[in-house]
């Protein structure tokens, strides 16, 4: 198994190495930057970090404030709290504003595993996503994490950039692409597309492997971005493949499924199964159970592979 | 709509209160007063109530107190000005256009298709507006990080956010509060609307505001509490600020929603309904400048 690092420390070390390049970014944080990692910026920049108590709402509004008067702010909170108690603040004033605040989501997904669905994060891309002039950015490791910090501090508009809170398996190094808004192919195949982001890169490309043992070639390609969609990347994928497969840590209702389906529906229908959590909240335990337990386990991504073939037309 | 003329000079720059200062600053918002009542009437939509009562505020700020110049909206020193019961838009857009941002021609605008004069200000569609707004609520927290941004930088611009009272419900507004205390932000003002009314009737059954000094005195805010009417009044508040140290201040300013228009004055229906032809009569009757009255 591939070495697995923390998500959440690479993103705090490169948002502290990035402060000292750029001295237009400033961070806050909601009394959870010992969790976020920001407190490594903030340790470094004093006078350029605030920690504004539990006032999630609030501390999205402040960032624009400061984003009006020239700065890059970090706003960091736990996804959940980010997405649903501060979801009218991004988007009257960060979204419809067009103010470019960079949203930092920690503990998205499963991740936060232990604590349980009030701390679980499975709804937020969904309610993100739907907002116009938001950009939506998923980092499969923590090498993706690093490089996502510079590219989202220097795209030019608001980001809602989700993490991982745990130790994840590195996947790329640091010459990997990374450009907010392309979608990577990971692997060649002609039998199936699987589309996958965040954590489930890995468990896809498991997946992906367990597949070629059984004769299918599977092609794999990650999302980092899941708005702006790679539409052009997945429509070929689909005309070249006749299939897809979606896997994401989220909801099956509004996340990377959903955008994928809709930009096939409309633009070149083929059939699409959806990997993730099928509509209900998930419980309390070790983080890689829980994703086994919630549809999330590469078994799962190798039946939908195998069902997405299926249900191609026969001709 | 009877259009408002752009002759009043600008006035008061020397910081003098003198009578013709005063005198001047009436006679400008009376014009703003009948500005608002003519948007909105011309359009058939619209927020008289709270624009009526926030004009003497505006017109203190925009004709006397902010550092602005309209022909660069962008200038970076210029003082920020949030409105954040941005249903005054009709108040903020007469002050904006008489101030030069904007001819005052497309006031006529308001409200309709492929204008800039959004039903609610809109920061990326319209000259001198610093920050969309029309939900409630965000104004203090964003006017304290723009004053967080003015100190970073050691740029000695200052921050106005004038809200309503009703949106003091929200309680993000208070979370605001605490960030503008604990960083000490003595270049943040805010402003409070206190018309008594909201959409649903009177603010005081609705959910209470009172004590409203003590609340902000509690919060770590130098309180001034004046008649927001009392241009005077508002105009030595503002000049007091500068002079606070080391804490944000809030202008608490009585105001009468509806101010000047006799049927409107403290009726929460006039919250956000047009006037009848024979209505719009009356309050350009009500409006209408002293001289005439006297003939």
């Amino acid at each position: 198994m591939a070495e697995l690092q923390s998500v959440r420390v690479a993103y705090g070390q490169a948002l502290a190495e990035y402060g000292a390049v750029n001295d237009r970014v400033v961070v806050l944080d909601a009394d959870v930057s010992a969790s976020t990692q920001s407190h490594l910026f903030g340790s470094k920049f004093p006078s350029r970090f605030f920690n504004v108590g539990i006032a999630e709402p609030g501390m999205v509004d402040m960032a624009v404030g400061l984003a009006l008067g020239g700065k890059i702010p970090f706003v960091n909170t736990f996804a959940f709290l980010l997405a649903f108690r501060a979801a009218e603040q991004i988007r009257t004033c960060v979204a419809y504003s067009r103010v470019d605040v960079k949203l930092a989501a920690h503990y998205a997904g499963l991740s936060d595993s232990f604590d349980g669905p009030t701390h679980q994060s499975i709804s937020d891309v969904a309610a993100m996503r739907g907002l116009p002039d938001l950009a939506v950015v998923i980092p499969a490791d923590a090498t993706e994490a690093r490089l996502a910090v510079k590219a989202v501090a220097e795209y030019p508009g608001p980001v809602y950039l989700r993490l991982n809170r745990n130790e994840v398996p590195v996947l790329f190094d640091e010459s990997h692409p990374f450009q907010i808004g392309k979608g990577v192919t990971l692997r060649d195949g002609g039998d199936v597309t699987l589309i996958c982001t965040g954590m489930m890169v890995s468990r896809t490309l498991e997946a992906a492997e367990a597949l070629r043992g059984m004769g299918i070639d599977a092609r794999v390609l990650e999302l980092h971005t899941i708005k702006p969609l790679d539409s052009e990347l997945v429509i070929q994928a689909a005309r070249e493949t006749s299939c897809v497969v979606t896997t994401e840590e989220h909801s099956v209702i509004g996340g990377l499924g959903s955008a994928v389906a809709e930009t096939l529906a409309e633009e070149f229908p083929v059939p699409v199964v959806r990997v993730g959590i099928r509509d209900r909240f998930a419980e309390t335990g070790p983080y890689f159970d829980l994703l086994d337990r919630y549809g999330m386990a590469v078994a799962d991504v190798v039946s939908a592979a195998k069902r997405a073939i299926g249900m191609k037309k026969e001709c | 709509m009877s259009q408002p003329s752009a002759s009043v000079p600008l006035v008061g720059s020397d910081r003098h209160h003198t009578e013709q200062v005063i005198l001047d600053l009436e006679k400008r918002a009376r014009e703003i007063r009948r500005t608002v009542v003519s948007m909105v009437y011309g359009v058939g939509s619209g927020h008289p109530g709270g624009s009526l009562s926030a004009t003497d505020i505006l017109t203190s700020l925009f004709f006397h107190q902010l550092r602005l110049d309209p022909t660069n909206p962008c200038w970076e020193d210029r003082d920020r000005f949030i409105l954040s019961k941005g249903h005054a838009a009709p108040a903020l857009y007469a002050s904006l256009a008489m101030r030069g941002f904007f001819p005052v021609e497309e006031l006529s605008t308001f409200r309709r298709l492929d204008s800039r004069l959004q039903g609610h200000p809109d920061r990326n569609k319209t000259p001198g507006v610093e920050m969309t707004a029309g939900a409630l609520g965000h104004g203090l927290a964003i006017g304290a990080g723009l004053a967080l941004s003015a100190r970073l930088d050691g740029r000695s611009f200052r921050s106005y956010v004038l809200m309503g009272d009703g949106e003091l419900q929200a309680g993000v507004v208070w979370e605001g509060a605490m960030m503008a205390s604990k960083y000490r932000l003595d270049n943040l003002t805010a402003i409070v609307d206190f018309n008594g009314v909201q959409l649903d009737g009177m603010v005081a059954d609705i959910m209470p505001l009172d004590p409203l000094a003590d609340k902000w005195r509690a919060f770590g805010w130098h309180v001034l509490e004046i008649d927001g009417h009392n241009l005077r009044q508002v105009l030595e508040a503002l000049d007091e600020v500068p002079k606070l140290h080391a804490k944000p201040t809030v202008i608490i300013a009585h105001t009468i929603k509806g101010k000047g228009v006799s049927y409107m004055e403290n009726k929460s229906a006039w919250h956000g309904r047009a006037p009848t032809p024979e209505q719009y009569d009356q309050a350009m009757a009500d409006l209408a400048e002293p001289e005439a009255n006297r003939g």
